[in-house]
């Protein structure tokens, strides 16, 4: 592939991104500078708190939500925004999404891949995140793949479209690690080809068989590794000076799992192999944090319920692969009445950009009401990642990730206005869509003088270019 | 055990003479005029044989009380994949996508399985009918193969049947071409199709010159011509019994086409692929219908002056290009409303053909009016088919394909109380209502 016009690609597509990057950045910093209190009021507003659905305000004081109520004093020099007839929720929250990782997300060359994570991938440029942001999502758990019964470690982002990589992640939110069970990890044990042919490159396991032994393997290996670190950690408290045990990064983030310093978020759909990793974590004396799809997980929701995991599945998928074939979307509404928290997410760009629409899916099939269909994208996903503290309500104290929609979110003909983080706008429809002629002409400008740069290229007698791949 | 379930069901979906009924005091929207509020419907012999205020219902009628209840007619998804595909990722399950360049003379509509379980799964969403593609999603030979550009026979078919003879509406409603593309070496795939301006920039998608693929795409469209022109000398020589004349069955499945009989749905997404799909059409004289367009503003007018209507895939789609307005696929629907050229909306899909309300939703979020949502999952569809004599509203004459809900059915929650099928009430239970009362119930 000729650099040159990989370079030129990427240079315009950096040009618009920062364009793009520039309209939205803009904005926050000059309302940052002139006023730090805004009112959001006349709103309809979908609290997901106990205060339940409201007509009222929100006053918003650096980057939190500072109260919120029918009637709210509107303190001198607050900007104003009216939202009369429109509707507000939480910021939306994504318990299971793959945008923002740079190239491939499955390091799915070894069974147990715990070494790595996903934090070292992020892309803040991905402009799945501006797309997320223009569907309402604020918060999203970005997860390793699922090729491999467990895979890399995981992180939580605010979509903060214009920041730096680091300026995305969610300070204080718990990390991850994904784990998989099922057809994906059992995927490369089963090369093309069939069993019988030469096994090339077959990695184990190839069988749910396998999957849950991976899985003990680790963990097997993980305890011994934990005990020789607290006897190391004892006898240095003790005065001692002996040698540390060798360090070994796959095992490091296993005995977090052990300590309860990571959450497991495990990719799984049929109903034995969630009770399956039910019954190894008791074993081993670690949690599963969440299911992730569990698309059976409606067989076996008391368990889930008893071992004190959530859900995190589709609305409405089925059918896609074999172990899809008993998904029902009655799945979210089914463990909800056993007692699990469930969030919906979406696994998918495209997706994630309507979670609102997904909810109002447990209301059709399961008769879920309203707040606590919303609730499975907003607080749910919130306690699920740990940060309920900080987001998925709207109630005093916390951070003001905040969305505006023009009409009831729960409708799949509302659209998303405005999305708000730690205060600050990041998402405007109005600008998005006035701005637009400029995006276009600057679109074109480059598009003119990439054919300049050519044909001045050809003139000067340069060989013509072979395009890239 | 599972031999008497299954008859239980059956008879209670098709008993005989059930399709003569009345639904009382329901709102009906008819999607071709206003709505009519507290009327009756009469169902005769499956077909709809009076709507008003007045119905003097004829003695011992099955009654159906419709209070609070609203009427429309059943809806229809374009184009979708609905009995050739059960499991999409197990290809043993899925007859999509047979080998051959050119096989006109596949028929969907024989490969549809009655017993799939997507058919009652979708129809419990007031879907009763849809367009079978042989190769919806405009990919043929998924096995692989070369890629083809006659997949074959669309069928339009009713979501409900003991057989695929049963179901039928109409058996060739078009031939599917899949237009050759710049990008996808004639396959109409999403992603390796680039805008022309930027794959004549950056020859985007494959490693061959721009110059290159160009030559490669004038040439599929001239084997297309190719195909077409021996369909037609061999029309000369069927018609003046030639010496020597033999049956064919490709040729044989061409004529129809040729006699602009049976019209063609053509997956073309780009403007260029549009332009020369129009262009082919025109030189060959037949009738065509656009699939899964995307690129229209530059074309609607041509498309609006030559009658050509188009169907428009899934509004719950990513737009196609890094820097376009990330509500491209939703406002599209609106724009090509405004330009006056007739649409109707596909899934092009088999597990989401249920969402199909929610997609036409999605695109009055963005700009389309209410009404032409509704008619671009009814009427629209019914007469881009050829088939609004029989289906599509709420008419007297038409087939009783009816959903009856409590409320407006574009909307998520809403729930479908009653549905038909040519008259007959489908049992709205299926695999996954079952398996929701099981274990919902599990001690």
């Amino acid at each position: 592939m000729p650099a040159g016009a990989a370079e030129r690609r990427r240079r315009t597509d950096n040009m618009t991104k920062l364009f793009i990057a520039g309209l939205i950045a803009l904005a926050p910093l000059s309302q940052v500078m002139t006023a730090q209190v805004t009112v959001i009021k006349n709103a309809t507003i979908m609290t997901e708190s106990s205060k339940g659905t409201i007509k009222g305000s929100i006053v918003v004081r650096d980057g939190k939500i500072a109260e919120v109520g029918e009637n709210v004093m509107v303190p001198a020099g607050a900007t104003v925004i009216d939202a009369a007839g429109q509707w507000v929720t939480p910021g939306i929250i994504d318990c299971h999404s793959h945008i923002a990782g740079d190239g491939n997300i499955n390091e799915g060359s070894v069974s147990v891949s715990s070494m790595v994570n996903i934090k070292d991938i992020i892309n803040p440029e991905d402009i799945a995140i501006y797309r997320a942001l223009a569907g309402g999502i604020t918060t999203a758990n970005i997860l390793h793949g699922s090729a491999n019964s467990i895979g890399g470690q995981t992180i939580v982002l605010k979509m903060r479209w214009g920041k730096d990589a680091d300026g995305m992640i969610f300070e204080g939110a718990k990390p991850g690690i994904k784990f998989a069970l099922g057809e994906n990890p059992k995927r490369a044990g089963n090369p093309q080809g069939g069993r019988g042919a030469p096994a090339v490159n077959a990695r184990y396991p190839a069988t749910r068989m396998g999957v849950e032994d991976t899985i003990r393997e680790a963990f097997n290996e993980a305890v011994q590794y934990k005990a020789e670190w607290d006897a190391y950690e004892r006898a240095v408290a003790g005065g001692q000076h002996p040698i540390p045990p060798r360090k070994d990064l796959k095992l490091e983030a296993l005995k977090e799992v052990l300590e309860g310093k990571r959450f497991v978020h495990a990719h799984c759909y049929r109903s034995d192999e969630i009770l399956m990793l039910i019954r190894v974590a008791d074993d081993y004396g670690f949690k599963i944090r969440t299911f992730q799809h569990v698309l059976e997980g409606y067989k076996v929701a008391k368990e889930i319920a008893a071992h004190g995991a959530g859900a995190s599945t589709f609305s409405d998928w089925w059918g896609y692969k074999m172990e899809a074939i008993d998904a029902i979307p009655y799945n979210a509404a089914i463990m909800t009445k056993k007692g699990v928290v469930v969030s919906l997410n979406s696994d998918d760009a495209e997706l994630m950009r309507r979670l609102n629409t997904e909810a109002a899916k447990a209301m059709k099939y399961g008769g879920i009401s309203r707040e606590d269909a919303l609730a499975m994208v907003t607080i749910n996903p919130a306690k699920q990642l740990g940060v309920e503290n900080r987001v998925g309500s709207i109630e005093a104290g916390k951070d003001a990730d905040i969305v505006i929609f023009d009409k009831d979110p729960l409708s799949p003909v509302a659209k998303v206005q405005r999305v708000m983080i730690d205060g600050n706008k990041y998402f405007d429809r109005d600008n998005e869509v006035s701005g637009r002629p400029m995006k276009e002409a600057e679109k074109q400008k480059l598009i003119e003088q990439e054919k300049q740069d050519q044909q001045n290229a050809q003139k000067k007698g340069a060989p013509t270019r072979r395009p890239q791949q | 055990m599972k031999t008497t379930l299954f008859f239980t069901l059956a008879a209670a979906t098709f008993a005989g003479a059930n399709d003569t009924f009345l639904i009382r005091n329901a709102d009906v929207y008819p999607v071709i005029g206003a709505k009519m509020e507290n009327v009756s419907v009469l169902v005769q012999d499956g077909k709809i044989a009076d709507i008003g205020g007045k119905i003097v219902p004829p003695k011992g009628i099955k009654i159906v009380e419709g209070k609070g209840l609203r009427v429309y007619p059943g809806m229809i998804d374009s184009a979708t994949e609905l009995g050739l595909s059960e499991v999409s990722g197990e290809r043993v399950t899925v007859d999509t996508g047979e080998l051959g360049e050119f096989m006109p003379q596949l028929r969907a509509l024989i490969a549809v399985n009655p017993e799939s379980e997507h058919l009652p799964v979708t129809r419990v969403n007031g879907i009763t009918s849809a367009m079978t593609f042989p190769a919806s999603g405009g990919r043929g030979g998924r096995g692989g193969g070369s890629p083809q550009m006659i997949s074959g026979q669309a069928a339009l078919i009713h979501l409900a049947g003991w057989t695929w003879e049963d179901m039928e509406i109409n058996r060739s409603a078009a031939l599917h071409i899949i237009f050759p593309s710049l990008g996808g070496g004639g396959r109409g795939g999403l992603a390796a199709d680039f805008p022309d301006e930027l794959a004549a920039l950056f020859g985007a998608g494959t490693p061959q010159t721009f110059t290159e693929r160009k030559r490669q795409y004038d040439q599929q469209i001239q084997k297309l011509n190719d195909f077409f022109d021996s369909a037609r000398q061999y029309q000369k020589e069927r018609t003046s019994n030639a010496p020597g004349f033999k049956r064919d069955l490709k040729m044989e499945a061409m004529q129809p086409v040729l006699e602009r009989k049976v019209p063609v749905a053509v997956t073309a997404q780009r403007e260029r692929s549009i332009r020369d799909a129009m262009a082919f059409a025109e030189k060959q004289h037949i009738r065509i219908i656009l699939l899964q367009t995307r690129e229209l503003a530059k074309v609607a007018a041509d498309l609006k002056a030559k009658n050509i209507p188009v169907i428009l895939g899934r509004t719950e789609a990513l737009p196609e290009n890094e820097d376009a307005p990330y509500d491209q696929a939703e406002s599209l629907p609106g724009e090509i409303y405004k330009s006056g050229v007739k649409f109707a909306f596909a899934t092009f899909n088999n597990e989401f053909v249920r969402n199909l309300p929610y997609n036409a939703a999605r695109a009055v979020a963005f700009g389309l009016p209410y009404d032409e949502a509704l008619k671009a999952v009814t009427i629209n569809a019914a007469e881009i088919w050829g088939v609004s004599d029989k289906i599509g509203s709420v008419e007297k004459g038409k087939w009783a394909d009816l959903m009856v809900t409590n409320g407006d059915p574009l909307e998520t929650p809403t729930q479908i109380k009653h549905l038909y099928i040519k008259g007959q009430e489908i049992d709205l239970t299926n695999k996954q209502t079952r398996l929701y009362e099981k274990y919902l119930n599990r001690p």
